[in-house]
């Protein structure tokens, strides 16, 4: 049984970097040989959309016998092995070769390998009963996340982020909000040109309109036309909760989490 | 006295959720569009009146989704306060934004590759209940979604899809229960329409469309048919609240064409059932084809009517019906009013007082083949009608003139594949067209009929070149919408019948217009193609 080391994880200057570290011990179906910053993986996940994702699909699951998720791969195993089919492609399948630099490679080296969750660590690391009480208790998670029909509709529902959301970056985005907030999470305050104020999470935009879900739990449609200030906010509302909960007490919020697979 | 001024503050600032309350009166709303029919009574008539036969000319689109599914996008849209909530092939839901037609959120379930739909992976709807959507879905699940992120909440397995169980329309929502009914009457299925509880998806009851042993009505099948006998139920159902009963369709016996391997009446196939909301039971029914050998599914939405009926106040149920008869029933006792042909047909020469049909005995299938008037897609089939309580007319989506060479043949049962007992030519020219849609003389066209149900005579008949699988819409300013096959968007005058407005929309209209309002604005919407369409009035 591996043992979750949270105190190896506080000396280390990125909590993901430390998670890989761990990873790496278990052995994974495809092994990764190297640990990742998250600003590579940051970079990887932008390069991902634009590039992978029409075939792989957003959780890189889309291609028959390749998932991401899991590691598993048909043609390679090493971290160089998937930089070189990104390079050069597989002739014979409907694997294109990308003609991307070495940096942008390993950038997406690094969020494929992070999309991998590796398995029961987390939940051996901490006890999501008592994850779940710290969720709806002293971590006041429900007042804006929602789980299975519960809670608020003012930041993401989470009831399946144990399915799309590795231990590392679940670990990060409790840690460190702040650096760790997806596009698609924005939150979004507008004023109209009649002066009423709107916030909430954007969840689609273009060049003339918005779409959000407002404080309120509204569907809000915009016109931008129509508005006298329209602010993308870079910050989250949502705490760090570095030093606010105790390792044991985010191991378990991690467990928990991990536990959260959606509708089968 | 504090606490109570807050609740109410917070009440007046939370969004509205879809009460049963509003369900019931979607009068107070016009604006919305909160059920696949348009309303319990499913006339599918509109009081919105901005868009009227004077300015309808001036009608523009305004925005377009494009579908990523190239398969037939039969969607009927809901909208509820601004939201317009869809569904593309075979199970893919969006919420659009009704005013600019972009995406809040979607929701790509996929369905069991075990899945095998007669005819088309297709998707006709939701239902909304709350906060929460419900669909069907191609591999025989009922699921619950989160109305405002598209989060899936709970999912029943309704039926095995092995078998040939599918469920393709929109629930239906009465009080806290969800009411679907499956597809599958050509795999042999044994058919059935259930209710779900809204909250957690479990089973409240089940009416099974062909009854058991020991059941009133089993003896309507010869030795063990009834036990893969089909009946379907493929559309949704109608609501009388003040009866508590449910209406539904019920689809064709199996095997379709060959009755040999079925003698009886077979019920409750090809019938209209009032089923009490509650439990199940039911109440009454009326069978419009015994003994089906044509494929006459009575899988059309029933259409509930309050008027008077020869003098008399009466609660109505009219029924255009595939078989090729125009039906006026008692909808509190099932009692026949009326029946009158409304497209050439030959399988019967008429109803008689009790409105069962007397079958034409030179038009009985046979395995040398024989020419049946109207074809097995019928003289009408799922797509809505509509009726106006302005120009007291049913507006029928009809085939005329449409036949087919139908042989029989044998076949064995086995379980999950196709069980139809016949072939079929469709008569003298093909029922889809060419590239060059080239109109053959006497051939079979399509035709939105306005039916007068006091006389069972059509007041006036707006025929297209090509056939129609639209359903129809009318409104409060006299406009009635509806397509056709060959990808027109029309406008007519609901009380002539004169065309006023078209749009050549590119692909064939295999759905049912809505209209709803934003703001100030009047929008009518149709699928057509692989596209939604959204219509208003030139700013």
């Amino acid at each position: 049984m591996l043992v979750y080391n949270f105190a190896l994880m506080k000396r280390c200057i990125h909590a993901l970097a430390a998670i890989s570290a761990v990873a790496m011990l278990i052995a994974p179906l495809a092994a990764q040989q190297h640990t990742y910053s998250p600003a590579d993986i940051a970079a990887g996940k932008e390069l991902f959309t634009v590039q992978c994702q029409p075939c792989h699909g957003p959780n890189g699951d889309l291609v028959a016998g390749i998932d991401m998720r899991k590691g598993e791969f048909k043609r390679v195993s090493t971290d160089e092995e998937i930089s070189r089919i990104i390079l050069n492609g597989a002739p014979g399948t409907g694997m294109p070769p990308f003609s991307l630099p070495e940096a942008s490679r390993t950038a997406l080296v690094a969020y494929i390998r992070s999309l991998h969750d590796s398995g029961a660590r987390a939940t051996t690391a901490g006890d999501a009963q008592r994850g779940r009480e710290i969720f709806e208790g002293k971590g006041e998670c429900l007042n804006c996340h929602r789980v299975d029909g519960k809670g608020s509709r003012k930041g993401p529902d989470l009831s399946d982020i144990g399915a799309i959301r590795n231990t590392a970056a679940l670990e990060h985005s409790i840690l460190d909000p702040a650096d760790a907030i997806a596009p698609q999470q924005r939150m979004v305050h507008a004023v109209t040109k009649n002066g009423t104020a709107i916030n909430g999470m954007r969840l689609n935009e273009d060049t003339h309109t918005v779409q959000l879900i407002d404080e309120n739990g509204r569907l809000v449609s915009l016109v931008k036309a129509d508005l006298r200030e329209y602010t993308l906010l870079k910050t989250t509302p949502m705490p760090a909760y570095r030093g606010k909960l105790t390792p044991q007490e985010i191991g378990d919020l991690v467990s928990y989490l991990t536990s959260l697979k959606g509708l089968p | 006295m504090k606490f109570l001024m807050l609740s109410l503050l917070a009440a007046a600032t939370l969004p509205a959720q879809v009460s049963n309350d509003r369900l019931l009166h979607p009068d107070r709303e016009p604006q919305n569009w909160l059920t696949y029919s348009g309303s319990y009574s499913s006339q599918r008539y509109s009081l919105l009146d901005q868009i009227t036969p004077q300015n309808v000319k001036n009608l523009e689109v305004q925005w377009v989704f494009q579908a990523r599914s190239l398969e037939k996008f039969e969607t009927t849209p809901l909208v509820v306060d601004g939201v317009m909530y869809i569904v593309e092939a075979p199970n893919h839901v969006f919420a659009l934004d009704a005013r600019t037609g972009r995406a809040f959120w979607d929701y790509d379930y996929r369905p069991s590759r075990d899945a095998r739909p007669c005819c088309g992976s297709v998707n006709r709807g939701v239902a909304i209940l709350g906060d929460t959507l419900f669909m069907g879905t191609l591999d025989a699940r009922l699921l619950a979604i989160d109305a405002k992120s598209g989060r899936p909440l709970w999912k029943t397995e309704i039926a095995d899809p092995k078998l040939g169980y599918t469920i393709t329309h929109a629930p239906l929502v009465v009080k806290n229960k969800v009411i679907v009914g499956v597809a599958g009457g050509e795999y042999g299925i044994r058919g059935f329409i259930a209710a779900y509880d809204a909250a957690t998806g479990k089973e409240a009851w089940k009416f099974y469309t062909i009854p058991g042993p020991g059941e009133a009505g089993h003896e309507s099948w010869s030795a063990d048919s009834w036990a893969h006998g089909g009946v379907p139920a493929w559309l949704s159902g109608s609501y009388d609240p003040e009866l508590n009963l449910v209406y539904w369709g019920t689809g064709n016996p199996g095997p379709d064409f060959n009755g040999d391997l079925r003698a009886g009446d077979n019920l409750y196939a090809d019938s209209a059932v009032a089923l009490d909301a509650d439990t199940g039971k039911l109440k009454w029914y009326f069978q419009f084809t015994p003994h089906d050998e044509y494929d006459y599914d009575a899988v059309q939405i029933p259409v509930l009517v309050d008027g008077t009926w020869k003098g008399t106040p009466r609660k109505m149920l009219m029924w255009a019906n595939r078989n090729g008869y125009f039906y006026v029933l008692d909808r509190a006792t099932g009692k026949f009013l009326s029946g009158a042909p409304f497209t050439k047909l030959n399988w019967s020469t008429g109803l008689d007082e009790a409105g069962r049909p007397m079958r034409n005995s030179s038009a009985e299938p046979n395995a040398q083949g024989v020419t049946i008037f109207p074809n097995l897609f019928g003289g009408t089939n799922w797509y809505s009608p509509s009726y106006s309580p302005r120009t007291h007319l049913f507006y029928i989506p009809s085939w005329q003139d449409s036949s087919m060479t139908l042989g029989k043949v044998s076949g064995d049962f086995s379980p999950g594949q196709r069980y139809m007992g016949g072939t079929i030519r469709p008569g003298g020219v093909p029922t889809k067209r060419g590239a060059e849609n080239t109109p053959v003389e006497n051939t079979n066209y399509g035709a939105i009929l306005a039916m007068d149900p006091a006389t069972g005579q059509p007041k006036w008949q707006f025929k297209m070149s090509d056939l129609t699988a639209s359903g129809v819409l009318t409104t409060a300013s006299d406009l009635l919408f509806a397509g056709g096959r060959e990808g027109y968007f029309y406008a007519l005058d609901a009380r002539t019948g004169a065309e006023l407005w078209k749009a050549p929309l590119g692909g064939s209209e295999e759905a049912a217009p809505i209209t709803y309002r934003v703001g100030d604005k009047q929008y009518v919407s149709i699928a057509a193609g692989h596209a939604l369409f959204t219509f208003a009035l030139r700013n």
